[in-house]
């Protein structure tokens, strides 16, 4: 059944959206969506060196993701006004890794591919990788789960309880870096911070509690993979685009929902 | 050793400007204390310093073995994108059985509200909620950041005195911090002023019998705020002001 590419597609597709969910909520609740995407941004960088280095691509984008959260983290920390620091970061990550990815040697990269995603070429160890990936990032946020809501609604409630919420931040950065390192070869650098956001943002007005709200992101999430991947097949469009148009549709229904209900 | 939790010498900066310079404090078990002061005054620095919640720069905070904190923060903002009920609010960051659950809330005040989500709630339904959670791990010590702030006067004076039966009923301390210069709860057993570093501290003189603190606040309080006059015995070389 693996041997069939749109199954392997399918199957990765579904896998990152399930790892975009647990981390998708907090990226909302805590608005850190320029912060998500400054750290996508940045793993072209770590495409750039991996080529460079002769490394796998996911050692690449991984290291410099996750060091590109923990950097960004510290200096919007110090108070200097956050947005203008994501927006320098986040622009300047992406176009340092396309030049690097034109300064290094050998083949020419395909990079759109990286940009936007390829997920029709996704192989079995890309599915390893993935499903991989998306089990960790879900163990490490149910393993923290009651101390990252806590940290979030408050760092002063967490402190008070002997949570200390920086440490549940790391926790954060770390879970964002895997996903984006996960997740660049099914939508692309440039679309990660969507699937991290929109299937969120489309369970917010059917959830009452936060759980809900991540089931509610998983379920978005892979119903917007394989409509998306379904519609990439039907009208010959590209797949990771296809896959966040997908879900954003989910976005427009579940808020008319919710205005029908309230109306 | 009974107090509860003690600072000696405490210092606190912030960005390179000392917010707080050589405090002592100390808090008993079932005391009311009253932090009072103006604006960046240090007030709720000196709170977040004993929940450990700001590094310490100089001195000392120590606390009893198994302290038991109960923190009701000045306000939270929850992100409209959060989807949380009271019920849900109050298993955080421990799952509590159910009954506990609707103990607490009986006990702030709030039965009626677990169903509720916390961004539909008033302000001073916000406050019974946030102490609810507060007394549920049977606080040795109850802290509260201004918590009156989102109340009017006769739902600060319904607060103060919720404060007061829980204090009598559970037994805790409660450090108050107001943003009031000269209106405390009654029941206060001590208030500090503070500016930067206490200025004086003392027995809050009630006042509520008295025909200009009626003309003043009226009868609508039912003695649950009461006058604290400061009575400056010594000299400030270094120039506090109660502005």
């Amino acid at each position: 059944m693996l041997d069939d590419f749109l199954v392997r597609a399918a199957l990765g597709a579904v896998g990152v959206a399930l790892a975009a969910a647990p981390l998708g909520v907090f990226v909302v609740w805590r608005r850190m969506a320029y912060f998500g995407d400054a750290t996508a941004h940045a793993s072209i960088l770590g495409v750039a060196l991996a080529l460079a280095l002769s490394v796998p691509i996911f050692v690449g984008t991984l290291s410099i993701a996750l060091a590109m959260a923990f950097i960004v983290a510290r200096l919007t920390g110090r108070g200097m006004g956050a947005d203008m620091l994501l927006g320098v970061s986040s622009h300047a990550a992406l176009a340092i890794g396309l030049v690097a990815v034109a300064m290094v040697d050998g083949p020419r990269v395909d990079l759109e591919a990286f940009l936007f995603g390829d997920v029709l070429a996704v192989g079995k160890s890309d599915l390893a990788l993935i499903w991989g990936g998306a089990a960790f990032v879900g163990g490490l946020v149910a393993w923290r789960w009651q101390k990252l809501l806590t940290a979030t609604l408050s760092p002063d409630l967490a402190w008070a309880s002997g949570i200390n919420p920086e440490r549940e931040k790391q926790v954060l950065m770390v879970a964002l870096a895997l996903v984006v390192a996960v997740a660049i070869k099914i939508v692309g650098a440039i679309l990660i911070g969507a699937l991290l956001i929109i299937p969120a943002a489309a369970a917010r007005p059917l959830a009452r509690t936060p759980e809900q709200m991540v089931i509610g992101a998983a379920v978005v999430g892979s119903l917007a993979a394989i409509s998306g991947l379904w519609g990439a097949w039907i009208f010959d469009t590209p797949a990771g685009p296809s896959i966040v148009c997908s879900a954003a549709i989910f976005f427009v229904i579940t808020m008319l929902f919710r205005g029908m209900r309230r109306g | 050793m009974t107090t509860l939790i003690e600072a000696l010498g405490l210092s606190v900066e912030r960005s390179g400007r000392q917010v707080l310079s050589h405090v002592d404090f100390a808090i008993q078990p079932g005391e009311i204390v009253t932090v009072v002061g103006p604006n960046g005054s240090g007030k709720s620095t000196l709170l977040k310093a004993l929940i450990g919640a700001v590094p310490v720069a100089q001195g000392v905070v120590k606390r009893k073995q198994g302290l038991r904190v109960g923190y009701v923060p000045q306000k939270l903002d929850v992100d409209p994108s959060l989807p949380m009920t009271v019920g849900r609010f109050l298993d955080l960051p421990v799952k509590v059985a159910a009954p506990e659950r609707l103990r607490a809330l009986k006990e702030a005040g709030a039965e009626s509200l677990e169903d509720r989500q916390l961004a539909d709630l008033s302000g001073g339904q916000f406050q019974r909620v946030l102490l609810a959670r507060a007394l549920l791990n049977k606080p040795d010590v109850l802290f509260l950041d201004e918590p009156t702030t989102a109340l009017d006067q006769p739902g600060s004076a319904a607060f103060y005195r919720l404060i007061e039966r829980v204090r009598d009923q559970l037994g805790c301390a409660v450090l108050m911090i107001s943003h009031e210069l000269h209106v405390v709860m009654s029941a206060s057993d001590r208030v500090i002023c503070m500016n930067g570093h206490i200025c004086c501290e003392g027995l809050p003189e009630v006042v509520a019998q008295a025909e200009e603190y009626r003309a003043l606040f009226g009868t609508g309080t039912q003695g649950a705020l009461a006058l604290y006059r400061h009575e400056h015995s010594h000299s400030h070389d270094d120039g506090c002001s109660h502005a």
